[in-house]
């Protein structure tokens, strides 16, 4: 029986619980429902889950327990001088048994007992059914083939029963344990707790995993590179590294990286906290109903805007329009028409990541004035002060904690931000203070060394991990100071 | 004897008051929120130097009345006033008032203390120093301790003026939003239920400073304790459902009113 069917079976199972469950507690109630402990659709649930759940996890179970202990006793049916092979090859020839083993199923009676007396035709048969194979099968393997076929199905109808089973005979359980002085409600409600629990540590222990495949693929990485000139280097010049080739060096020096992670998400800041806080003391203090209904939505759309058709802003039209009018001041200045803005500089990439990061600087700012206690506004206003000694008097020193918050999380996205720097800053890992020329970023040296031909083994493709870690540990600081700050800032007010 | 004497006093204070003219008059003041009338033609008076009660049920319009006195109610989105409300002889409502000098003017107390999250030397300070009223520090110093004096809380905090305000308890920090108003020497002071988040000690504090201020100050109150009215007011409005129903000296009012409305929130049938 299939799996979807099994569970489809189980489904009804549970629901013909839920309808029995809830007909029993309404019996047993006699029209005085405030005779139960629990309204009668908690028992049905109750009922519902006892045959659910444990039939579920004896299936999920069997699902993965049983292709492993099928495997290791095909496995020990090998001849003694296969089993005397590599690993590898062995896991090889396993794979090709399953294939024969999803062919022999194509195959009529007839067909396959015609195979077992003459193997040498088992590749040209199966291949004419849509199984290809590798090559010609030796003959223990339609034996194993035939094996792994029988034990497959032995155990799909075993679990078929024992599902079956388990779902009524837990029903069943439940049913019985039905009484009107029965917690019903409690159980259910416990069982959602650890539904809860369980839906919520799985997006934690997935960061946790993610975290640690990063560390561990960082530590190979420094186990090739040493830490300290990782961190404290200043040439990035990973060269090349052939497939394979382990020992091509190479120097990995973060810091022009960092360099210039820093300088262009300053410029960006430079660009988008004047901006973005401005907009968010006239929306929240002075527009108009009318106003801001119109222009908060506008300036959330640019929050949604995807970064690469920023991008694609900052490289087709940012950069040249910069370079160009670069080209046109020198010219009036010196009469040489030479640009000293480069099209892709960090300006440009900085000045584009700004405008990507006004919306987040203004919406969390303007929930954050707007948080400020009305109270606190009245209060000044009834002593006779003016709405902009008000804003600049008590509401941004009330709010500047919560804004200051605001801003580093911003920061923490202009750290992490990949694609308009992989467009508009640059390759070129240097150190330099001329905002015209291009720098590059801890993300587009990881784009770069993780683009074409992988092979995870040598420093110049580890080096990214090293590099991604980095950056999650300075986006986490950020972040987690960030809301620190703006927690006291919320306790201010409670 | 004592009792009897200091009763006296105030009754002879309150004829000369009354003898003098009226600090606010308010004549035919509607007031709409959008659509929706919250007043209805309002002539009500205001005296110099005495303390006026306005009491009535929730919702009748109390609080929208004591802001027309401010024009707190410019702050609220779509609110419109009309009528003509003057302090001594100036239309407040006039385009040519400077609504900030009229709010230095009539200061303001809320329902819940809202101090600053300054320090309380700075809370006080607010005021003078938006308006230029200290020249130095040394006059700045002066009139943040004399306006802490008179909201009677400067032994409880003088040692401490530089810690934060929201810090003090909930009936310290209403005296100190009342000496912030203080601070600014406005000429009425508009209370909106001032009490309704104290206990009764911290009332009973701010209850016995509004009798105090009343020497300085022409002071409105909205409350919504009909005892409160009886002991700090010498006069009492009644409002319901948008109208002034009543004005009347505090004792008539709670004694003999004219209205039979008056007399049923009184007694508490409705409200
Ligand atoms: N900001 C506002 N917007 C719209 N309606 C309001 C507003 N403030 C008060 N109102 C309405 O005006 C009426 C009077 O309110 P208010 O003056 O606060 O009453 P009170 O202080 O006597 O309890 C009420 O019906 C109230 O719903
Ligand atoms: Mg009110």
């Amino acid at each position: 029986m299939s799996i979807s069917l099994l569970l489809l079976i189980v489904a009804v199972i549970g629901v013909v619980g839920y309808l029995i469950g809830s007909w029993r507690a309404n019996a047993l109630a006699g029209g005085k429902l405030s005779s139960l402990h629990s309204r009668p659709g908690y028992y049905g649930s109750f009922v519902a889950i006892w045959s659910m759940l444990p039939a579920i996890a004896i299936l999920l179970v069997w699902i993965i327990a049983s292709p492993i202990y099928i495997g290791s006793a095909v496995r020990g049916g090998f001849p003694d001088e296969v089993k005397a092979e590599p690993q590898a090859t062995q896991n090889l020839n396993y794979n090709m048994i399953g294939a024969i083993a999803r062919g022999f199923k194509l195959l009529s009676a007839e067909e396959r007992d015609a195979l077992f007396k003459d193997g040498t035709a088992a590749r040209e048969v199966l291949g004419s059914k849509g199984v290809p194979l590798a090559a010609d099968p030796a003959p223990y393997m339609l034996t194993a083939a035939d094996d792994l076929n029988r034990m497959t199905t032995a155990s799909s109808t075993f679990l078929s029963i024992l599902v079956v089973i388990a779902a009524l005979a837990g029903g069943a359980f439940a049913y019985r344990a039905i009484a009107p002085k029965f917690r019903a409600r409690n159980r259910v409600e416990g069982v959602m707790l650890v539904g809860l629990i369980v839906a919520s540590s799985i997006a934690i222990l997935t960061t946790v995993g993610i975290v640690a495949s990063m560390a561990t693929e960082a530590i190979s990485f420094f186990n090739m590179v040493p830490a300290w000139e990782f961190f404290f280097g200043t040439t990035w010049d990973p060269r090349f590294a052939a497939a394979g080739a382990t020992d091509s060096s190479g120097q990995f020096g973060l810091i022009p990286l960092l360099a210039g992670t820093l300088y262009i998400g300053f410029v960006a800041m430079l660009v988008a906290v004047p901006v973005g806080l401005f907009a968010a003391i006239y929306m929240s203090e002075y527009a108009s109903r009318h106003v801001r209904s119109v222009a908060k939505p506008l300036l959330e759309v640019l929050a949604g805007i995807p970064t690469i058709v920023y991008g694609f802003f900052a490289l087709v039209t940012v950069g040249p329009f910069l370079r160009d009018i670069s080209a046109q001041l020198s010219g009036l200045v010196t009469g040489n028409y030479a640009s000293f803005i480069q099209a892709q500089s960090v300006l440009t990439a900085g000045f584009v990541m700004g405008i990507m990061l006004i919306p987040y600087v203004s919406s969390l700012s303007d929930d954050i004035i707007t948080a400020v206690p009305r109270a606190l506004r009245d209060g000044s206003l009834g002593l006779g002060a003016t709405r902009s000694e008000t804003i600049k008097r008590v509401i941004l020193p009330a709010a500047l904690p919560g804004i200051v918050g605001a801003l580093l999380m911003t920061a923490s996205r202009a750290v992490g931000e990949t694609m308009i720097v992989v467009l508009a800053a640059g390759v070129a890992a240097r150190m330099q203070l001329n905002p015209f020329e291009p720098m590059t970023t801890v993300t587009v040296k990881i784009v770069n060394q993780l683009t074409g031909d992988l092979e995870f083994t040598s420093p110049q493709t580890l080096v990214a991990f090293a590099l991604g870690i980095t950056l999650f540990v300075i986006t986490l600081c950020l972040n987690i100071y960030a809301l620190y700050i703006v927690r006291k800032y919320r306790e201010q007010y409670e | 004897m004592n009792m009897m004497s200091e009763a006296a006093v105030e009754k002879a204070l309150d004829k000369k008051m009354n003898d003098i003219s009226y600090k606010m008059i308010g004549k035919d003041v509607s007031v709409y929120y959008g659509d929706k009338r919250a007043l209805y033609d309002v002539n009500l008076n205001v005296r110099e130097n005495t303390v006026t009660a306005l009491i009535g049920p929730s919702g009748c319009g109390k609080s929208t009345f004591l802001r027309t006195l401010n024009r707190m109610n410019d702050t609220i989105d779509g609110c419109r006033v009309t009528g003509r409300i003057t302090l001594d002889t100036d239309d407040i409502y006039d385009p040519a008032i400077d609504v900030v000098e009229l709010r230095a003017r009539v200061g303001m107390v809320f329902q819940k203390p809202n101090p600053f999250p300054k320090s309380i030397y700075e809370n006080v300070a607010y005021g003078p120093r938006i308006h230029g009223l200290a020249k130095s520090k040394a006059d700045l110093d002066a009139i943040v301790e004399r306006s802490l004096q008179k909201a009677g809380l400067w032994n409880e905090v003088k040692d401490r003026l530089q810690e934060g305000g929201t810090g003090l308890s909930g009936g310290q920090q209403q005296r100190l939003c009342i000496a912030r108003a203080v601070a600014v020497s406005p000429e009425v002071i508009l209370m909106d239920e001032p009490c309704s988040a104290l206990d009764p000690i911290a009332t009973a504090k701010v209850e016995e400073l509004i009798h105090e201020l009343r020497a300085n100050f022409t002071i409105v109150i909205v409350t919504h304790s009909m005892q409160q009215a009886a002991r700090v007011s010498q006069r009492t409005a009644m409002f319901h459902l948008g109208n002034l129903v009543e004005e009347n000296d505090t004792d008539k009012m709670f004694t003999n009113p004219d209205d039979q409305r008056t007399q049923d929130y009184i007694m508490g049938r409705f409200g």
